[in-house]
């Protein structure tokens, strides 16, 4: 038995420790938006966003990064999409189809964490041999199939993880009223509909933000991406190319570049995030 | 170990033969784990009347009940054998059409759960999956059945607003119409006063009195109170087993059972 003064030392302590790695995690987000105002809001300009790299972009001369930012807003909605159409059947199959105990869900739900936990590089470098090997080259439809693919686990796990939530009843009281298993899954879909939301928004970030993945299967291209079957820029990989540079001009337009990509997810949050209330009007 | 009756005695089959058994259990057994709650099951339970089954936390009351309309089906390790008549019918045949059979049955759970969209749409959602599209129909259907558990007056004007915005005790009462309105001929009843205040248990359970006139009701209660309120008949479970059966009078004013007694007494609970 520990006194009460005890007691009240550890909750402090634990109050304390909860504090300090909440200001420190704040203080890092703040930092690194700060950073990337400091460095890259002098390069940020309407020619930035508005026009393709000119000759001698590389080199600090004129041009803008539109190749980049349409090339990830085509790659990674595209890819958000085809692994939410793709995602939530499986999530739905996994958690309504099969019994829970059994090994297949067992199985699958081992895969999926497997499958969440793997490198985007090793996604990449696979997809990329598939690709020599059918004799493909890097292109858009490339990347947004490896994108997809290294999405479907954020969204199978985070569906599942919002399954767990749903009260046994409210599945036993539609099941009563003689409801099959996919209109109890419409129920309960309805049900996690916020939720879902914020799975396709991790998966969005995940597929806008990832490099390695694109690096080998959608390339670079400097001009507006328009075929699915060619290369294409992603802002990522611009800001990768232009940091590498020794030039001061190019090295701020990468910090400029990751302005726009954080502005991208700002966007897409605060949209999620009023979606999402819209929803929760009948929530349990 | 206690002798319990078999449930087969003259005194359980003149309640059978009183009037036609709606359901009817034979031989079952459930194992969930390889344990072995419900115990050789054999039960027959009349029309048009409340049956109460009461007895201590885990003896199986609420299996029992769940599976007369087969929820326990998707459980794992749940291990079902015997028969469950309903009309005669056996709802644990191979053939038997699960979601036909659930829709005989209206489940009142221990909470309510309204369904997450509006109060109109809780109601409408049971006949809309089983093919009524007519909107005109389907604002009957909605309306007769608030009425029929005293909420239309207090929704009409708020059809469209969240079933989460009505009181524990009014979600309950729309439950039991979202339930009503798939024309169900049986009503299970799952503790479902438990999360009630007395006055909301009350208006349920003169609610659900006044409906046994037109459909079997089978309640899982641990208020011993409230089973002699309501029940006509009484199935006293104590380790998975049928230890009792009968009148509701009988069972709790004269119980013949020594368990029963101890039951009923208080001195297990």
């Amino acid at each position: 038995m520990s006194s009460i003064k005890s007691r009240l030392r550890q909750e402090k302590i634990a109050k304390i420790l909860m504090q300090l790695s909440g200001i420190s995690i704040t203080g890092s987000l703040f930092l690194i938006i700060g950073i990337i105002l400091y460095k890259g809001l002098p390069y940020l300009s309407w020619e930035m966003v508005s026009q393709t790299p000119q000759g001698g972009f590389y080199i600090g001369k004129s041009g803008g990064i539109l190749n980049a930012i349409l090339g990830s807003l085509y790659l990674a909605t595209a890819a958000t999409i085809l692994a939410t159409i793709i995602g939530i059947p499986i999530s739905i199959y996994l958690n309504l189809y099969i019994k829970s105990g059994s090994l297949i869900a067992k199985a699958s739900k081992l895969l999926f964490d497997v499958l969440y936990g793997i490198p985007s590089i090793v996604y990449g470098a696979i997809a990329f041999s598939m690709m020599v090997w059918l004799g493909i080259r890097a292109s858009l439809l490339g990347g947004i199939i490896t994108i997809t693919l290294l999405t479907i686990p954020i969204v199978v796990r985070t569906i599942d993880e919002l399954v767990k939530t749903i009260p046994i009843d409210l599945k036993n009281v539609t099941k009563a009223l003689g409801a099959t298993r996919w209109e109890i899954a419409q129920v309960l879909l309805k049900y996690i509909k916020p939720g879902v939301f914020t799975a396709i928004l991790l998966a969005f970030g995940r597929a806008i933000g990832d490099v390695a993945g694109v690096l080998l299967t959608t390339g670079f291209s400097d001009n507006l991406p328009k075929y699915l079957d060619e290369p294409a820029a992603t802002l990522p990989l611009a800001i990768f190319f232009q940091l590498s540079s020794p030039i001061p001009e190019v090295q701020g337009r990468a910090y400029a570049s990751a302005l726009v990509l954080t502005f991208i997810i700002l966007i897409i949050v605060i949209c999620t995030h009023i979606l999402a209330s819209k929803q929760k009007k009948h929530k349990i | 170990m206690y002798a319990h009756p078999s449930i087969e005695t003259k005194e359980t089959q003149d309640i059978a033969s009183s009037s036609t058994p709606h359901i009817q259990i034979k031989d079952l057994n459930v194992h969930i784990d390889g344990k072995h709650i419900l115990k050789n099951i054999n039960l027959s339970i009349p029309n048009n009347s409340i049956t109460s089954i009461i007895g201590p936390s885990g003896c199986g009351k609420t299996t029992l009940l769940k599976t007369l309309n087969r929820l326990m089906d998707d459980s794992k390790g749940v291990e079902i054998n015997g028969s469950v008549l309903v009309n005669g019918e056996d709802i644990y045949a191979k053939d038997a059409e699960v979601t036909h059979i659930r829709k005989k049955m209206g489940l009142l759970s221990q909470r309510p759960f309204p369904l997450p969209m509006s109060i109109y749409d809780n109601i409408a959602y049971g006949p809309r999956i089983h093919g009524q599209r007519n909107k005109k129909v389907l604002t009957e259907i909605v309306e007769k059945q608030l009425k029929n558990v005293g909420l239309w007056e207090e929704v009409k004007d708020r059809l469209d607003s969240s079933a989460t915005s009505l009181s524990i005790g009014q979600q309950q009462r729309l439950c039991l119409a979202r339930g009503l309105a798939v024309q169900p001929e049986i009503i299970l009843g799952d503790e479902s006063t438990s999360a009630l205040d007395p006055i909301s248990t009350q208006t349920i359970e003169n609610l659900l009195v006044e409906l046994k006139k037109d459909y079997t009701i089978v309640l899982v209660t641990h208020i011993l109170r409230q089973a002699r309120r309501v029940s006509d008949y009484i199935i006293f479970v104590y380790n998975g087993e049928i230890v009792e059966f009968g009148k509701t009078e009988d069972v709790l004013l004269n119980p013949k059972n020594e368990i029963t007694q101890q039951y009923v007494k208080g001195f297990i609970s």
